[in-house]
């Protein structure tokens, strides 16, 4: 199945290397263990649930601090789920919102089974298509840190597919407490709890 | 005001009162899919400059771009139909776990007078759905209510970071027109 050689732990600690004020939302999963994996941050929003909805919690965040860069790291079969929601988001343009699909082509978490992107769906592709100001397929680290490049950006949003290796890194679990997570990453933009 | 006022379109203050209850709570993001009961609301949100009016294609996506919104510190509302809430069921979960303030204004189909059987089963369980999801609900049969219970459940959600859930039935809404 398709996917690709790229290390995810390797690819997503690059992509979020010297990361300054970057917010990061995370599709539940792999990608999570991924993010948490590079270091715990305040500015880390860790879905544990609702796949198919990190993307869109990503526009919302991206909507509500226009002058941060929103980063949405998800798997394939996470975004596929919410496929609606990349057209939703091509409408909008936000210009601070760049989402990295990470895609192995398979399930990772429940057993390795084919996936939509590894029987043959190139996300990257319907994004252009749905209107995305930037696409990109990435199969190696330069494409990575090119992409890091790109964040900071505001010519529009833009979507990668990450072409890694199909196999599941060592777990390593953010806080699962949402409640704790959500006061934490709204403190650090400096809002408090109700 | 009979049925018949109804339908002719009287009813159109309470659209109004929807958006003026939003505005007065701050709400800076309304996110919907469209129905003909919204329309004002709607409207007037794409007009706003000082709101983001977001089209959605199905109404999960509201309740993530809601929770996204409040990271970032800003209020929001989803406007859908009661057909809609079958499809925020999981998301729901989303709400329930990490506790966002989540506002919705909810217009019924297959509540009263309704020509469409189709739309009998998710009427019929909109609320029971909403209230296993642990969402609040009021329901708004009379203009005179949209105000006070959209007000009501703005203050409980936006200070008390809860679920909460204003529908609009049928009564208020208007039988809608099959036959010119």
């Amino acid at each position: 199945m398709l996917g690709g050689s790229l290390d995810r732990r390797a690819a997503v600690a690059c992509l979020l290397h010297d990361r300054k004020d970057l917010l990061v939302v995370t599709g539940l999963g792999s990608p999570a263990y991924d993010v948490m994996a590079a270091g715990d941050h305040a500015n880390n929003y860790y879905l544990w649930a609702a796949m198919g909805s990190a993307a869109m919690v990503g526009l919302g965040l991206a909507n509500a601090q226009p002058e941060k860069s929103v980063l949405v790291v998800t798997g394939d079969g996470e975004l596929m789920m919410g496929l609606g929601g990349l057209a939703t988001i091509a409408v909008q343009k936000p210009k601070n919102l760049t989402i990295a699909v990470i895609d192995n082509g398979h399930f990772g978490e429940t057993g390795m089974q084919a996936s939509h992107a590894g029987l043959g769906v190139e996300i990257s592709a319907v994004a252009a298509s749905l209107g995305f100001s930037w696409t990109g397929v990435i199969t190696d680290m330069a494409g990575i840190e090119a992409l890091r490049g790109r964040l900071d950006d505001r010519s529009g949003v833009r979507l990668a597919t990450l072409k890694v290796k199909a196999e599941n890194a060592p777990r390593v679990l953010p806080p699962r407490d949402g409640v704790h997570i959500k006061n934490r990453f709204r403190a650090a933009l400096g809002f408090q709890p109700v | 005001m009979n049925a018949i006022d109804r339908v002719a379109g009287a009813g159109t203050d309470w659209q109004t009162a929807v958006f003026s209850v939003l505005k007065r709570h701050d709400v800076k993001h309304i996110v919907y899919v469209p129905d003909a009961g919204h329309a004002t609301a709607i409207r007037l949100a794409n007009a706003d400059n000082s709101m983001k009016a977001v089209v959605l294609t199905t109404e999960e996506e509201g309740i993530a771009y809601l929770a996204g919104a409040w990271l970032g510190g800003e209020r929001g509302a989803l406007l859908m139909q009661s057909s809609g809430v079958g499809n925020c069921i999981n998301t729901l979960g989303l709400i329930a776990c990490a506790r966002f303030p989540l506002l919705t204004a909810i217009t019924m189909r297959g509540d009263w007078a309704e020509f469409n059987a189709w739309q009998n089963p998710m009427g019929q369980a909109t609320e029971a759905a909403l209230k296993l999801m642990g969402v609040m609900t009021w329901r708004a049969d009379h203009a005179g209510d949209v105000e006070p219970l959209l007000h009501g459940a703005a203050t409980m959600a936006f200070n008390g970071d809860s679920a909460c859930a204003v529908l609009l039935g049928q009564r208020l809404i208007g039988e809608k027109q099959w036959v010119k």
